[in-house]
């Protein structure tokens, strides 16, 4: 297919098939005071060689993660990302396919789908998985709808806060013209107090959505909660960090109905927040009020095994508006660079990585620890992540300053926890050297000069 | 239970209402056209002991390999039995809809606007039409 730009005569055709004389003509009906009566306010167009230079010095001004020491988490983590993922993901069978509209043609992408599924389904304990959603955060906000949608209750949803705010924030905006109330309990040291959360949940409570471990890397009380929760007839929806699963009990074990999760630490890399994947399992019972595509194994007329999309019927394309969700797509690139990690890793690589990012977090706590002006914000367990106090209360100045320095050192917190204005989270992974992290702890412990001494 | 005696929805539920202790009670199932329409059932969902159901609104859902429907009330009441076997035995439905298919019972409430129903003749006609 030529790109051909719009000629004088194609403009032209175009009128006299509309009708009007001019494009100005044309657009008589826009209101003169929101029409602009100047052109735009644009460089003057360039050549391929100057645009290339032009973008690649603009990119030149990124600070990544590659080439920074990074200890940023919240949601976006830098893991390791083995060279088989994009080896196999950048295949032009993959890497090109649009979704399948008609998927049973695509037998490949259906036996990704299926094989992402399974991974999925052994990782977390649970019975079924679909084949993925857009993220972290509106997997959290289906998992509250297909919550009400099992329960037939539509009163509320409770969160703690120690679920990540930018989560909250999604849930608000589904819920908002639902009629369906969020309701947030505070936090008590960075964790949730289950006699707070017994208070509010009621028998118009549809779920629980509780983040383990939290938005501060700290671990919940969850057996407890989660007796709590059904004790009251309401779910409970874990939201779990995929790596922590290598060393922590699964979703399934700690008595979730649905578990959801962000899944940019399975092979995606942080990309400056996006496009990540959305994990969503459920126990079996619950499989009907699933949004989302699920691939299912069965066999040909021939009986050759092959791979079918299962479900449909309650898909947005047959049902709409009574669809299990109609916000809601699958992200097959991602969810294959997911598998091919997994299945690159296997279950002992993956507990590797937990142990790895546990013992190199809790080595950093306790360094940065011996300085007088840094510590633990709550001395509760954690996992990879863990928030520091600064006792001078400098936080943006001191990270503005390391990340100058190179050194991406933490993620503040006032921007959501206004009480947490002097605090900052830390995530540590399986990358960080020994090395990466004394010059992490020794930039934050200089004084306020320029230049760090590691 | 005779097909001819009972009442019937433009939704193709049917319901058979008895008096009993001065109450009406409806028994309400899916007419054998219906059933013949839908195609292989794989899935049902059915109404709740205790829900409030309103005539023409629906209380679950009947899913076949083509299509997942509505099952609509055709009665406004108080659901106070389910045929819960029904899940697990859902040719029950094909095989006998007017007796042992029985979805639930519903304790009509003020009428239970069941006057909005046809009589079997008046359902005969619009089948035929719609078939």
């Amino acid at each position: 297919m030529a790109y051909i730009y719009a000629t004088e005569n194609d403009r032209r055709e175009m009128l006299d098939a509309i009708g009007a004389a001019s494009i100005d003509e044309l657009l008589e009906q826009v209101p003169a005071d929101i029409r602009l009566d100047k052109a735009l306010d644009l460089p003057a167009a360039m050549g391929e060689l100057e645009l290339t230079q032009h973008l690649t010095a603009m990119a030149g001004r990124n600070q990544s993660s590659r080439e920074s020491i990074c200890f940023l988490g919240g949601g976006s983590y830098d893991h390791f990302i083995p060279a088989v993922v994009d080896t196999l993901a950048s295949r032009g069978e993959f890497y090109t396919s649009y979704t399948p509209y008609q998927p049973e043609v695509s037998q490949g992408n259906l036996q990704v789908m299926f094989e992402y599924q399974t991974l999925i389904c052994q990782l977390t304990g649970m019975d079924v998985s679909n084949a993925s959603l857009y993220d972290g955060g509106s997997s959290v906000a289906e998992a509250a709808l297909m919550s009400t949608s099992v329960t037939r209750r539509h009163g509320k949803v409770v969160v703690p806060a120690t679920l990540h705010p930018e989560y909250r924030q999604i849930l608000g905006t589904f819920l908002e013209n639902l009629g369906t109330k969020l309701v947030t309990v505070p936090m008590v040291n960075g964790r949730t107090s289950p006699a707070d959360l017994a208070e509010v949940i009621d028998d118009e409570t549809a779920c629980v959505i509780l983040q383990h471990p939290n938005f501060f890397g700290c671990l919940e009380s969850v057996e407890e909660i989660a007796e709590i929760t059904h004790q009251r007839g309401a779910l409970l929806v874990i939201a779990f960090d995929p790596i922590s699963l290598g060393r922590l009990k699964s979703p399934g074990e700690l008595g979730a109905d649905i578990a959801v999760a962000e899944g940019q630490s399975l092979g995606s890399p942080m990309a400056f927040g996006g496009p990540y994947l959305g994990i969503m399992a459920c126990q079996e019972s619950y499989v009907r009020r699933m949004p989302g595509r699920i691939a299912g194994e069965t066999v040909d007329r021939r009986g050759r095994r092959c791979w079918v999309l299962t479900l449909q019927t309650r898909e947005q394309h047959i049902r709409r508006e009574k669809a299990t969700s109609n916000i809601c797509t699958n992200q097959g690139l991602l969810a294959l660079r997911a598998s091919i990690y997994l299945a690159a890793m296997g279950p002992t690589g993956l507990q590797s990585v937990a142990d790895l990012c546990l013992r190199k977090a809790h080595f950093a706590a306790e360094l940065i620890q011996q300085s007088p002006r840094f510590d633990l914000a709550w001395a509760d367990p954690f996992f990879k992540e863990f928030v520091i106090r600064d006792a001078e209360d400098q936080v943006k100045p001191m990270l503005d300053r390391a990340r100058r320095n190179g050194i991406l050192a933490g993620l503040p917190l006032g921007r959501w926890y206004p009480e947490l204005d002097d605090c900052f989270l830390v995530s540590v992974t399986e990358q960080r050297t020994r090395d990466d992290i004394e010059r992490w702890c020794g930039c934050l412990s200089a004084n306020n000069h320029e230049v760090c001494h590691a | 239970m005779n097909a001819e005696e009972l009442l019937y929805s433009k939704t193709h539920e049917w319901a058979h209402v008895t008096e009993r202790d001065g109450e009406k009670i409806a028994t309400i199932g899916i007419s054998a056209f219906a059933i013949e329409q839908l195609t292989d059932l794989v899935y049902m969902e059915l109404p709740q002991t205790g829900q409030a159901v309103t005539a023409g609104e629906s209380m679950g859902e009947v899913e076949s390999v083509k299509a997942v429907s509505d099952l609509y009330s055709p009665v406004t009441g108080e659901v106070i039995d389910v045929n819960t076997s029904l899940v697990d035995s859902l040719e029950t439905l094909g095989k006998d809809p007017y007796d042992a298919g029985w979805i639930a019972k519903i304790r009509l409430v003020d009428g239970g606007s069941i006057d909005e129903l046809m009589d079997f003749e008046a359902y005969q006609k619009q089948c035929s039409e719609d078939g």
